[in-house]
Order: structure tokens, then sequence, then C-alpha cells
């Protein structure tokens, strides 16, 4: 009987059956919490890219300060269509950081981090990328420390004009404010980035000269 | 038990192990050996994966059509494998980003596929189960082993715990440097090639 075509159609199928209810039954029952971590996670990489997050917080933790520390930006009205909801650190109208959403093609995957800038809302605070699939050990170091600590204190502005931060294809040839060093082997992935990390920057530029006038009124 | 009974399980995790013998399964070693904790959890995940489908494929090993053995053998393997992901997603999300996609290729992993089809097919329950559990905690020793000297060695810790004094390092005053080879693929490469040379001075083995 096991050498029949009819039962082992019948196998296959029974045997597909069996393995995707039982998937989706684990999934069903799973999906809040890993939900959740998700989201803590965010919070944890906001907090990371404004320098607000120490080693070793735990998730009850970080869940109190993103709440004590941070808010929610959502824009609504015409022409604001596009922009996506950013975050505040401090007190408004004048806060201590404004971290901003960015994401983008890399080489394998859609990558996503947050960018937070200063209260000059020039001057780079940190960058975090909270998640992508890129090669391990290569494209996937962009969420290293290391190399994420090279863009405390470039700029995006130049004169007035957004220039965004580039990571350079190796090492830079020279010093800069707007560029930092790339990781050996990663270059398809920081391409990717310097595209939409620019891309993103134009995006919110408006809100960003909007925001700097409102502060220079007061 | 008989010693006999017992061989599925002892004989990987010593003469006959997996990675320094059959040299099955490297990939992930290198990978996920930065710290002993994840090696630690990857060896959990592949125990699970492995005596799990060991007695599946040893259950069903006469219902299963002979024509589609290896595909039936790897949707066995595929479903455990996306079940304990998923698990790992939900209970211990901070190590599962840092196991990233390694989780998910255990269903590529050699010894897996290998064991289903060499011992399971054509053992008892209870032999495969033993079968599994022993080239598991074998992977795992070697796994943790290599993870227990690369971490020492380039990040100084154990476990995450730091026990090369701080003082002892440069930016502290002294002369003591982290080993950044051993945070890299090839530092895992020769940890390994060394574990593979020590094991097979032990027990007189040589291919040919």
């Amino acid at each position: 009987m096991p050498n029949s075509n009819r039962y082992t159609y019948m196998f296959v199928a029974l045997m597909a059956l069996v393995s995707a209810l039982l998937l989706s039954l684990v999934k069903t029952g799973l999906h809040e919490r890993q939900e959740f971590n998700r989201e803590l996670d965010m919070k944890k990489n906001i907090m990371m890219a404004a320098g607000a997050y120490r080693d070793g917080m735990s998730g009850q933790e970080v869940a109190d300060a993103f709440k004590r520390g941070f808010a929610i930006k959502r824009l609504s009205g015409a022409g604001r269509e596009n922009v996506p909801a950013y975050y505040v650190y401090g007190e408004e109208p004048a806060p201590e950081a404004v971290i901003l959403p960015v994401d983008g093609k890399g080489l394998w995957s859609t990558i996503k981090g947050f960018i937070a800038l200063e209260s000059d809302l020039n001057t780079v605070r940190g960058i975090a990328f909270y998640e992508h699939a890129e090669t391990p050990g290569l494209g996937g170091e962009i969420d290293k420390e290391y190399f994420t600590r090279r863009f405390q204190g470039k700029k995006i502005f130049r004169e007035g004009q957004l220039v965004s931060v580039t990571i350079a294809k190796g090492e830079m040839l020279e010093e800069s404010d707007y560029g930092v060093d790339g990781i050996s082997g990663a270059s398809l992935t920081t391409a990717g980035i310097n595209r939409f990390l620019r891309a993103d920057l134009e995006r919110f530029t408006p809100l960003l000269q909007g925001r700097a006038q409102q502060q220079e009124q007061r | 038990m008989t010693k006999k009974t017992l061989d599925p399980l002892v004989g990987p995790m010593g003469v006959n192990n997996p990675i320094t013998r059959q040299v099955l399964g490297i990939c992930s070693a290198l990978a996920v050996t930065v710290k002993m904790d994840t090696a630690l959890v990857m060896s959990g995940a592949l125990i699970f994966v492995l005596v799990g489908s060991n007695v599946m494929v040893s259950l069903l090993r006469n219902l299963i059509p002979p024509r589609a053995r290896i595909i039936v053998m790897l949707v066995i393997i595929a479903t455990l494998v996306i079940f304990i992901d998923q698990l790992l997603k939900a209970f211990l999300y901070d190590i599962s980003k840092q196991l990233s996609v390694f989780v998910g290729l255990i269903i590529t992993n050699c010894i897996v596929l290998g064991r289903a089809e060499a011992f399971a097919l054509k053992n008892g329950v209870g032999a495969s189960a033993l079968d599994g559990l022993g080239n598991g905690v074998g992977y795992g020793i070697i796994l943790v082993l290599v993870a227990f000297f690369r971490e020492l060695f380039g990040s100084g810790t154990f476990l995450g715990i730091q026990v090369v004094p701080l003082g002892l390092y440069a930016q502290h005053g002294g002369w003591y440097m982290n080993n950044g080879l051993m945070l890299l693929a090839p530092g895992a490469f020769f940890v390994l090639g060394l574990l593979v040379w020590l094991q097979r001075t032990i027990s007189g083995y040589t291919e040919d």
C-alpha cells in the first residue's frame, strides 16, 4: 500500500494539513506576546538612538522610561500623509531630541531604524537599526554599537541644504561632518542606507524647518 | 539498560561527535558561538528539533511512502523548526534577535536530516530518541566549548560576566586587549580546528 500513488498523495496531503494546522495554532496563540516584544524592542531602539538607554535595563524599565520621557507625534492635515509618526524626547516646545523613523531597502531586506537629532535639529544625536536581515558579520554589523557610534555629532544640513550623512565605502578620504567610515564587506548594504536615509530625511525636512522656525520665534 | 542500548546516546557525545568527527553542521557552529548564551540557546533548539524529528520519523517509518521520503522528513523538520522559532520570538526575544536566521537554518543543518535518514528510518522510537539526544548534546558540547573560548578571549567575559579584571585593560592603564579575531568567523574556524585536532589525537581517528 505505501507504494501506491494514491497512498502517497493522501499521506502527503494529510501531513501538510496537520503541519499547517499545528503551526497556525501556535502562531495565533503566541502572536500577542511576539507583538509586545517587537514594540518593546522598537522603544528600546528609539531610546538607544536618543542616548537614553542604559545597558541592562529590564523590559519594564524600558517601558516606563519611554512612557515618561518620550512622546509620539503624529501629523495630520493636507500634505502630511507621507510623513509617518515621529518621536520627541523631552518637553515641548523645545525637546532635547527629535527621533525620526527611517527605513528602506538594504541588500537583502528592508532595514528599519531611527535617527535622533539634537535640539538644533541638525546634529545627529544617535542612530539605531532595529530590524534587518542583512548578511551576518558583514551588512549585519550595522546594528553594532561600534558602527552606530560613528554617527554621533555628524550633521545633516549644510548651509540650510539637506545633505544627510553618507557612509563611505571603506574609510573616509578626509574628515567630514557629513560622512562616516564604512564597514568592510558591507558596501551594498550601506549604499542602500545612504539612499533611504537621505530620502527619508528629505521627507522630514519641511517638518524640521517648521519646528526650527517655531523654536526661533519663542 | 545495557551498554548497547545506550550506544546511540553516548557515542555521538564522544568519539562519534557530529561536528568534530563527521564534520556536519559547522556553519551555525561558527556564527552563533561569539557568546556562550547564544550557543546554549542554539544547542537547546537543535536538541529539541533533532529529538523531535527522530521520534516522529521513527514513529512513522513504516507509513512514510518511499517515494516521498525526503519531502516528508523535511516537512516534519521544518514544522518543528518553525515551532521553536516562534516560541523563541515569544519568550526569548532578545536572544532570538541575536540568533537571527540561524534558528531557521536548523532546517538545513545536515545533522538533522542526516540522522533522520541514517538512523530514525530504520530504528525504534526509543533508540531514535537516544540517537537524537546524543547527537544534539554532542553538537551542543562543541558549540559551547567554542563559544567559551571565543567569549573569553574575544570579550573577556563568561556568560556575560566580566572575568578578565577590568584594571588589566589598556584603556584602564594596563596592557591587555581583547582578541578581536575571536569575535569574527575566522576565530571560530581556528578554535574549531584545534578542537577537531585535539579530539582526533585523543581518539586516534584518521580519515582515509
